[in-house]
C-alpha cells in the first residue's frame, strides 16, 4: 500500500509539469492581452506594465521564471486585481468552494445512496420507478435551470431564504441543494445498479439462509460491494463539483474559486489562469488517489 | 411486486396528508419576514449592486466605473459635484481662483479637512499624489486625465524626469497652485468627477509597498486611509465591500447614511432576483427582456436615465468597400435608428444623429445626420454600386453579447432591405475583439464611448488622427487643428464653435455611424431619497439617505 501511494505521488510530478507547461504556452498564444481595453493605453505605460509583470522578457525566460516560482509554490501576481497575488486569491476563495462542494457531495451521497438502495430492494416497483424517474429528472435538469427555479420558489415567493450571497447559514441551502441534486441523481443510479448486482450473488443468499436480518444484509454485506461504482465515480465527481461550480457561484453570487477560474480567462490574467489550472490539477490528482485507496479498501478483489 | 395490504395504503395516505399539513403550516407561520432592504433602511445602510469586483481601490491604478462608485465614497477631490447638476462645488478646497488667462488655478484647502486617521489634508498631499499618478513606472491607465497640467504628458511619457517641472506646487500647507498647458475650461468638472484628480495618503501608500509600482497593499481595509465621507471597513472579494461613516470627514455632520454595502453581482439576472428578494436598494443594470414587464407592472422601481455615452459602429475607411465617403454615407442614411431604440434596445435610449450626446455641458451638435432612404440609394449608385451590386462584402464585427447581436442583425436587415447590401456578422470574445479593433482588422465594428467628464471634448478628441482610440484609419488635418485649437481656447462660446466645426467634419466624413445615446437602465427602491438622475450616473452618497416604509 505504501509503495503504491509513493508511486502514485511520483507519477503526479510529470503530470503537473505537463499541465503547467501546456497552460503557460496556451495562454501566451491567446489573442488579446491583459492590458487591451476600450481606452487605448499609451505605449510608454503599456511598456512599464509589461516590464513590471515580466512580459517584456523573451518567452523562454518567462517560462523559466514561472517554473522557478512554481517550485516555490508562488503562483505570481494577478494582472487584473492589482493588489492581490494568485496565492491569496486561491486562499480566499477555495475554502468557499470546498465548503459548498463538500456539502453538495454529502447531500448527493445521502440522497443518492438512500434512493439507490430503496430502489434496488424493490426493483421494478412503483417506488423504484419513482426513484429512477426523479433521478433522471435530476440528471436532465441543468443547474442553471434548477437554481433560478429554486430561487423563484424559496426566495421570491416564500421569502424563506435570500436569492444570492454567502453571508448567513441559510444562504448555503439553495446552492447546496442545486449542486447536490444533479450528483445525487447519478449516485442513485450507480447505487441501484451496484446493489442489484450484489444482491443477486450467492453470498447474500447464504446470509439470508443463515437468517440474517434485511438491515444486516444491506449494511454488513451488500453495501460494501454495491457502493463500488459510486466510489469510483467519487473522484471525477469531487473534481467536477469543485472545478465546475462556476454556474452555481454565478447564480447565487458565491465568492468561490470557480468564478475566478472562468473570469481570469476573459481578463487574460495569465498568472491567475495558470495558477488555478495547476491548483486544480493538483486537486484532481489528489482526489483520484484518495478514490483509488478507498477502492482497494472497499474491494476485497483488489489487493496490494 | 405483490399488492400492498389495504392498511399500508391507508398509512401512506395518512403520512402524505400529515406531510402536506406540515408544509402548509410552515408556510402560514413564516409569513413575510422583514427584508434586508427594510432592516438596512432603518440602519441607514445603502445596499448597492455594483456589478463587478473592483480591480483595486487605488484611484491612481484603476480604470472602471464600478471602482469609481466605491472610491467616490472613500476619497474626495478639491472640487466636488453638486448632487443634482454635477456642477463643481467646493470639496476639500473651500474656494479657488483662476488667473485671468485661465492657466493658473489656486486652491485653498479647508482648515478642517482631515484624513480618516486624523492627519490634516495638505497641499503637499496633492503634489505628491499627482507626481505619483504621472510616474511612468506606476503604469496608471488613466493618467492622461491629468494631461491639461503643465508638463504632465512629457513627465508621464518619461521625456522629462524632474517632478519639479510639473505644473503643481504647494504654496503653503493649505494652498495649492496648479499651472496648465493651456486654459482648460472643463478642468473643474474633470477634477470633481474623476478619481485620478483625488489625492492618496502618501505615508500610508509608502508604508505598504512601493508607491510607484503596481501591487501596493495600502488599499486593504485594515490599511486604507481616505478623506471622503466614508471609510473602508470590509472587503471580501466577489462578495461585499462595506464602507461606514467617517467621523473625521470635514462635513460628517451632514452625511446622512451610516454606510454603503457594495455587492459585486456579476450576473444581471441574479442581480435582478436579489433586488426582488429585497436584498438591494439599487441594481446596476436590468436584463433587456425584463424592461417591458417593469414598465407595465412596477414603473416606480424602473429608472432609465440619459447617460453620457454613444453606441456606434466604427467604419474602417481603409477597407475597399468603405474607402468611398458616399458608401459610408449611404450606409448611414439607410439605418432607421428610431426603429432600433423602439424595438431592439427598448431602454429609453435616444437615436444618435451626432457623436456628442445632445446637451453635453450645454453643447449640441449643429450638424445632425438623417435617415433618408432615397438619398442613400442615390449615393450608393453614384459610388458605382447601384443596389449594392459590386460592393465588396461587408462584415459587422462585435463582441459576443445578445444585445450587440440583435442590433447587428437589425442593421444587417436594414442594409439588405434598403440598399441591397449584403453584410455578414462576426462576433468575438472581448479581448480578441479589442485586439481586432485596435489593429483595424475589421470592416464595420461595434463600439461604445462613455465620456470621462461632461464636455464634448471627451468625445471629439477620440478621433484625432494620432489618437489611440480612433481605430478607423481615418484622419483629417483640419479636424486635428480644430480640436487642438479648441483645447487651448478659454472662451466657452469660441471653443464650442470650434468643436461644432470639428464635429461637422466628422459627421461629413463618417468614420463612424452613431446609433444611439446610452441610457442607464436600473432598478431603484423608493426608499432611496435625494437621488437625482444625471448624465454621468454619479450620485454623491453624502447627500443620499433612506426612508424605511411606514409599517
Amino acid at each position: 500500500m505504501f509503495r503504491f501511494i509513493v508511486a502514485r505521488l511520483l507519477q503526479t510530478i510529470p503530470v503537473l509539469f505537463v499541465v503547467a507547461t501546456l497552460t503557460f504556452f496556451m495562454v501566451r498564444v491567446m489573442p488579446g492581452g491583459p492590458f487591451d481595453s476600450e481606452r487605448a493605453l499609451a505605449p510608454e505605460i503599456k511598456h512599464e506594465l509589461e516590464a513590471y509583470y515580466g512580459f517584456d522578457k523573451p518567452v523562454a525566460q518567462q517560462y523559466l521564471i514561472y517554473l522557478g516560482r512554481l517550485l516555490h509554490g508562488d503562483l505570481g501576481p494577478s494582472t487584473k486585481f492589482a493588489n492581490r497575488s494568485v496565492n491569496e486569491m486561491i486562499a480566499a476563495t477555495f475554502p468557499v468552494s470546498l465548503q459548498l462542494g463538500g456539502m453538495a457531495l454529502g447531500l448527493a451521497l445521502l440522497l443518492g445512496i438512500t434512493a439507490g438502495v430503496i430502489a434496488a430492494l424493490r426493483p421494478n416497483s412503483s417506488l423504484d420507478y419513482s426513484a429512477s424517474g426523479i433521478s433522471m429528472m435530476g440528471i436532465c435538469l441543468p443547474t442553471f435551470v434548477l437554481g433560478p427555479l429554486l430561487v423563484f420558489a424559496f426566495a421570491l415567493k416564500l421569502r424563506w431564504v435570500n436569492a444570492s450571497g454567502w453571508f448567513d447559514a441559510t444562504d448555503r441551502i439553495l446552492p447546496t441543494v442545486t449542486l447536490g441534486i444533479a450528483y445525487a441523481a447519478y449516485v442513485a443510479r450507480l447505487t441501484r445498479g451496484g446493489m442489484l448486482e450484489i444482491l443477486s450473488q450467492d453470498f447474500i443468499r447464504t446470509a439470508r439462509a443463515k437468517g440474517a436480518s434485511e438491515v444486516r444484509i444491506i449494511s454488513r454485506h451488500a453495501l460494501r460491494g454495491g457502493l463500488l461504482p459510486v466510489i469510483s465515480y467519487l473522484g471525477p465527481a469531487a473534481a467536477g463539483i469543485l472545478t465546475g461550480s462556476f454556474v452555481i457561484e454565478t447564480i447565487f453570487q458565491i465568492p468561490g474559486l470557480g468564478r475566478h477560474f472562468v473570469t481570469s480567462t476573459f481578463n487574460r490574467d495569465s498568472s491567475m489562469i495558470t495558477g488555478i489550472v495547476v491548483f486544480y490539477a493538483l486537486l484532481i490528482v489528489f482526489f483520484n488517489l484518495v478514490v483509488d485507496i478507498l477502492q482497494i479498501w472497499f474491494n476485497p478483489k483488489l489487493k496490494f | 411486486m405483490a399488492n400492498r395490504p389495504a392498511y399500508q395504503v391507508l398509512k401512506m395516505k395518512l403520512l402524505n396528508s400529515l406531510l402536506m399539513l406540515t408544509v402548509i403550516s410552515l408556510l402560514a407561520g413564516c409569513g413575510q419576514r422583514e427584508t434586508r432592504v427594510e432592516v438596512a433602511a432603518r440602519e441607514q445602510i445603502l445596499l448597492y449592486g455594483n456589478k463587478t469586483e473592483p480591480q483595486d481601490l487605488d484611484p491612481h491604478v484603476v480604470e472602471g466605473v464600478g471602482e469609481h462608485t466605491i472610491i467616490a465614497t472613500l476619497l474626495e477631490g478639491l472640487v466636488a459635484e453638486d448632487p443634482k447638476t454635477l456642477d463643481p462645488v467646493p470639496g476639500l478646497a473651500e474656494r479657488w481662483e483662476m488667473s485671468p488667462d485661465g492657466k493658473v488655478y489656486t486652491f485653498h484647502i479647508r482648515s478642517n479637512a482631515k484624513w480618516s486617521n486624523g492627519d490634516p489634508v495638505t497641499a503637499d498631499d496633492f503634489v505628491k499624489s499627482y507626481r505619483r499618478i504621472l510616474t511612468p513606472s506606476l503604469g496608471s491607465k488613466y493618467s492622461y486625465m491629468l494631461y491639461p497640467m503643465k508638463n504632465a504628458k512629457a513627465f508621464n511619457e518619461g521625456k522629462i524626469t524632474d517632478p519639479a517641472q510639473l505644473g503643481i506646487r504647494a504654496v503653503d500647507a493649505r494652498t495649492l497652485e496648479l499651472t496648465l498647458e493651456c486654459p482648460t475650461s472643463y478642468l473643474l468638472n474633470s477634477m470633481a468627477s474623476h478619481y485620478t484628480w483625488w489625492a492618496v495618503h502618501m505615508p500610508t501608500v509608502e508604508k505598504y509597498g512601493d508607491p510607484y509600482k503596481p501591487g501596493n497593499k495600502w488599499t486593504r481595509p485594515e490599511n486604507y486611509v481616505g478623506n471622503g465621507p466614508f471609510i473602508l471597513t470590509e472587503w471580501v472579494p466577489n462578495s461585499v465591500i462595506r464602507v461606514r461613516k467617517n467621523t473625521n470627514y470635514w462635513d460628517a455632520a451632514n452625511v446622512r447614511l451610516n454606510g454603503v454595502d457594495f455587492l459585486p453581482i456579476e450576473s444581471v439576472d441574479s442581480e435582478e432576483r436579489s433586488f426582488r428578494a429585497g436584498q438591494l436598494h439599487r441594481t446596476e443594470e436590468l436584463p433587456n427582456g425584463k424592461i417591458d414587464a417593469y414598465r407595465k407592472d412596477n414603473p416606480q422601481l424602473l429608472r432609465m436615465d440619459d447617460y453620457l455615452g454613444n453606441y456606434f459602429y466604427r467604419l474602417n475607411v481603409t477597407h475597399p468597400a468603405l474607402k468611398d465617403k458616399r458608401v459610408r454615407r449611404a450606409l448611414n442614411q439607410a439605418i432607421d435608428r428610431q426603429a432600433i431604440v423602439d424595438t431592439v434596445t427598448r431602454g429609453g435610449q435616444k437615436p444618435a444623429f451626432a457623436f456628442t450626446p445632445p446637451g453635453t455641458a450645454g453643447y449640441t451638435s449643429r450638424t445632425q445626420l438623417k435617415f433618408d432612404l432615397e438619398g442613400a440609394k442615390k449615393l450608393l449608385a453614384e459610388a458605382g454600386y447601384p443596389d449594392g451590386k459590386g460592393l465588396p462584402p461587408i462584415e459587422i464585427h462585435y463582441n459576443t453579447s445578445e444585445n450587440h447581436r440583435a442590433i447587428a442583425e437589425t442593421i444587417q436587415q436594414m442594409w439588405k432591405k434598403n440598399l441591397g447590401v449584403d453584410a455578414t456578422l462576426r462576433n468575438e470574445e472581448w479581448k480578441v475583439y479589442m485586439d481586432t479593433q485596435s489593429s483595424t482588422n475589421y470592416v464595420v465594428s461595434r463600439a461604445g464611448w462613455i465620456g470621462d467628464y461632461p464636455d464634448p471634448n471627451t468625445f471629439l478628441e477620440t478621433f484625432l488622427s494620432a489618437g489611440g482610440n480612433n481605430r478607423t484609419g481615418w484622419g483629417s488635418a483640419e479636424y486635428d487643428r480644430l480640436i487642438n485649437q479648441a483645447a487651448c481656447t478659454n472662451d466657452k462660446q469660441q471653443r464650442f464653435e470650434l468643436l461644432q466645426q470639428a464635429e461637422a467634419i466628422l459627421l461629413d466624413e463618417l468614420p463612424l455611424l452613431p446609433i444611439y445615446y446610452y441610457t442607464r437602465v436600473y432598478l431603484l427602491s423608493p426608499m432611496v431619497k435625494n437621488w437625482h438622475p444625471n448624465y454621468q450616473d454619479h450620485h454623491p452618497f453624502k447627500y443620499v439617505y433612506l426612508e424605511a416604509p411606514a409599517k
